[in-house]
C-alpha cells in the first residue's frame, strides 16, 4: 500500500481513460467500518473484476457506485466516487441520472411480475416519454443487444417469469441496457446459473464492453480471469490489489493475493 | 467397527416394512378424516339450515328472494330488505376500508422508520382483537350522537349533487346504513391492513432493489413491482374482510336502526341478514322462525357467491397477465 497510485490505477490502463475514479471512500454499516479508505480507478469500456472471500465488501463497493445502499437507513458512505468527473456521492447528484447512467444487474434474476415487453419498456418509461413505434425498436433494440431477441421474440406479451433462470437474467440486463446507462454494475451475475447459462452470460459480457464500463463482482476466480481485462483483490474492506487481470492470476505483487488465488484461503 | 455390526436377518426387514406401510396408511387415514370433517360440517350446517327454512321456502317460492315486506303478524316474509341491507353496509365498509388499509399497510412496509413498524404493527393486530360488541356500544354511545351532528352537513353539501344527492337525503338520525357501513370500516380495517402488511412483507428486497436501481420512485415502486406482485394476496385478504363485514352482527345490530325497509339513502335506518336474526330470534315461532333460518341460508348463499367472484376475478386476472 505504500504506492498508492500504482494501487489506484491498474498497470497498463494508461491506454483508456478511467470512468469511474474512486477516492478515499470509507463505507459504513450502522458503526461496522465495510470499506476502508478505497481508491481505484475504474477504466472506461472494459470489464473490471472485483473478487475477494465472503464478506470482503465487494458487493458494498459495487452497491455504493450507484447509490443504491441509500434505500436502507443506517447506511454511510464518505470520500468520493467521480463517475466522469462529478461526485455521485453528492447529495446534489440527481439520483436519477444516476441510475441512468448506471445500470445494475442482481445475484439472482429479478424479472418483474409483468410481460417480457413491459419488464424493457418499464424503465424507459420512467424516464423518457416515446411513441409507441420508438418504444417497441428500443425494446428490441436492447433484447437484441442482451442476446435473447430470438428466443421472447414471438412471447413478448407472455409472462417474463415463465422464462428460465438464464434467460431471465439476460432480461435484466436488456432491461438495464435499454435505459442506454454507460456503466453496468453485475453482481454475482451467475452464481444462480448452470453452467451453460453461464457462458452465454459470459459470452455476452464480451460482447458488451465495446460499449459499456463493466464492474462484475464474483466470488468464481475463473470467471474474473475469462471476462475481466483488470481484476481487484478485496480482503476485509480493503483494496488489496488491482491491476492487470493476466498480472493478478500469474504474477501477483501481495502475498495475500497470491495466496487467495492459489486457494490458501477464502 | 464392520465386524461387530450383528447382521440383520432379511425377513425382520420384511416385517418392519409391513409395519411402516400400516403405520403410514392410518396416519393418512386420520389426516384424510381431519378434512373430510371441515367438508362435513360446512354441509350439513348448509343441509340443516335448508332444511330449517323449508317452510318459509315452499310457501313463499320466489317471492322469499323478491319481496322486501317482512311482516311477522301476517306470516309474509321477503329477504330483499336484510339482503339489501347486508351487502350495501358491507360494500361502504370495504370502499372505506380498502384504500386506508393500502394506505397503513404501505406505510408500515415502505416507509416507515424500523423503530415504528413493530409497535404499530402490535397496535393494529390488537385493533382487529377487539370484540364486536365494543365496536357495537362505541357506535351506538359515541359515533351515532356524532353522526347525527354531522348528517345535516352531509345532506346540505353531498345532499345537493345530482344522483348522489339521493343517497344523503332524510332526517339527521345518526342511525342508519352509512353508520352501519363505517363502523364496520373501523372493524375490517385493521383486519385488512395486516394481511396487507404481511404480504407486502414477502416482497423480495431484490424486486424492489432492481426497481430502484432503474431510477423508480417509491410510489412506483409501489404502484408497479409490490401491487402487481401481491395482487393475489391482496385480494384475498379484501375479501377475506368483506366475508367478516357480512356475517358481523353485534355491530351492526346496535348503530343499523332495524327498519324493514329499502331506502336509496344511506341515512336512513335498514337492517342486515344477523341483525334481523339477532334481533327476532328470541320471540319467533312457526313460520316465523323458519323465515330467519332461511335467511341464515341466504347468508350462506351470499357469502359463496362472494368467495366465488373472488376466485374467478383472480383466475382472469391471472390470465390477462400471460401466466
Amino acid at each position: 500500500m505504500t504506492d498508492l497510485t500504482s494501487v489506484a490505477t491498474p498497470a497498463g490502463a494508461t491506454a483508456t481513460r478511467s470512468k469511474i475514479r474512486v477516492r478515499n471512500l470509507n463505507f459504513f454499516y450502522h458503526d461496522f467500518h465495510a470499506l476502508k479508505g478505497i481508491d481505484m480507478d475504474i477504466p472506461e469500456k472494459r470489464v473490471t473484476a472485483i473478487i475477494g472471500p465472503s464478506g470482503c465488501g465487494k458487493s458494498t463497493l459495487l452497491r455504493v457506485f450507484n447509490r443504491i445502499y441509500a434505500m436502507y437507513p443506517k447506511l454511510r458512505a464518505e470520500g468520493s466516487v467521480e463517475l466522469d468527473g462529478e461526485n455521485v456521492l453528492d447529495p446534489g447528484y440527481a439520483m436519477n441520472r444516476l441510475r441512468i447512467k448506471v445500470g445494475m444487474v442482481f445475484q439472482k434474476p429479478v424479472p418483474f411480475p409483468m410481460t417480457i415487453y413491459e419488464n424493457v419498456a418499464y424503465g424507459i418509461r420512467h424516464h423518457q416519454k416515446l411513441g409507441r413505434k420508438k418504444l417497441d425498436e428500443r425494446v428490441e433494440e436492447a433484447l437484441r443487444s442482451a442476446a435473447i431477441w430470438g428466443e421472447v421474440k414471438d412471447k413478448l406479451r407472455h409472462s417474463a417469469l415463465g422464462l428460465s433462470g438464464g434467460q431471465q437474467q439476460r432480461l435484466c440486463i436488456a432491461r438495464c441496457i435499454a435505459l442506454q446507462p454507460d456503466v453496468l454494475l453485475l453482481d454475482e451475475p451467475t452464481s444462480a446459473l448452470d453452467p451453460i447459462a453461464t457462458s452465454r452470460i459470459e459470452q455476452l459480457i464480451e460482447e458488451l464492453k465495446r460499449t459499456y464500463t463493466i464492474v462484475i463482482v464474483t466470488h468464481n476466480m475463473q470467471q474474473a480471469a475469462r471476462v475481466s481485462d483488470y481484476t481487484a483483490f478485496m480482503y476485509l474492506g480493503e483494496m488489496i490489489e488491482f491491476g492487470d487481470t493476466e498480472m493478478i492470476f500469474t504474477k501477483p505483487e501481495k502475498k495475500q493475493t497470491e495466496d487467495y488465488i492459489t486457494g490458501r484461503f477464502g | 467397527m464392520h465386524a461387530a455390526r450383528t447382521e440383520t436377518p432379511a425377513r425382520d426387514f420384511e416385517t418392519r416394512a409391513r409395519t411402516d406401510a400400516r403405520h403410514d396408511r392410518i396416519f393418512h387415514g386420520a389426516l384424510k378424516s381431519c378434512a373430510l370433517l371441515v367438508l362435513a360440517a360446512l354441509l350439513g350446517a348448509a343441509l340443516s339450515m335448508l332444511w330449517g327454512g323449508r317452510e318459509v321456502l315452499f310457501q313463499h317460492g320466489f317471492h322469499f328472494l323478491t319481496s322486501s315486506s317482512w311482516n311477522p303478524v301476517t306470516d309474509d316474509y321477503g329477504a330483499l330488505a336484510p339482503v339489501f341491507g347486508t351487502l350495501v353496509t358491507s360494500l361502504i365498509a370495504l370502499v372505506l376500508a380498502v384504500p386506508l388499509s393500502f394506505g397503513i399497510a404501505l406505510f408500515l412496509t415502505e416507509i416507515a422508520p424500523v423503530w415504528m413498524r413493530g409497535p404499530v404493527g402490535t397496535a393494529i393486530e390488537l385493533l382487529a382483537g377487539i370484540p364486536s360488541i365494543i365496536y357495537g356500544m362505541w357506535g351506538l354511545f359515541i359515533f351515532v350522537p356524532f353522526m347525527a351532528r354531522i348528517e345535516p352537513a352531509l345532506s346540505s353539501t353531498l345532499g345537493q349533487i345530482p344522483l348522489i344527492g339521493k343517497l344523503f337525503e332524510g332526517p339527521p338520525l345518526g342511525l342508519g346504513i352509512l353508520t352501519a357501513g363505517i363502523v364496520l370500516a373501523v372493524m375490517i380495517l385493521p383486519f385488512i391492513s395486516s394481511v396487507m402488511r404481511e404480504v407486502f412483507q414477502t416482497v423480495p428486497k431484490r424486486l424492489k432493489e432492481s426497481a430502484y436501481a432503474l431510477g423508480s420512485t417509491t410510489r412506483e415502486v409501489v404502484w408497479d413491482i409490490v401491487l402487481p406482485y401481491t395482487r393475489s394476496a391482496v385480494i384475498g385478504g379484501i375479501f377475506l374482510g368483506l366475508g367478516r363485514a357480512l356475517g358481523e352482527t353485534m355491530a351492526v345490530t346496535f348503530v343499523l336502526g332495524n327498519s324493514d325497509n329499502i331506502t336509496s339513502s344511506l341515512l336512513m335506518p335498514g337492517t342486515s341478514i344477523s341483525s334481523s336474526i339477532a334481533n327476532e330470534f328470541n320471540e319467533a315461532v312457526g313460520t316465523h322462525r323458519s323465515a330467519l333460518i332461511a335467511l341464515g341460508f341466504l347468508l350462506f348463499v351470499v357469502t359463496f357467491i362472494v368467495l366465488l367472484i373472488a376466485r374467478l376475478m383472480l383466475r382472469q386476472l391471472a390470465r390477462r397477465e400471460g401466466n
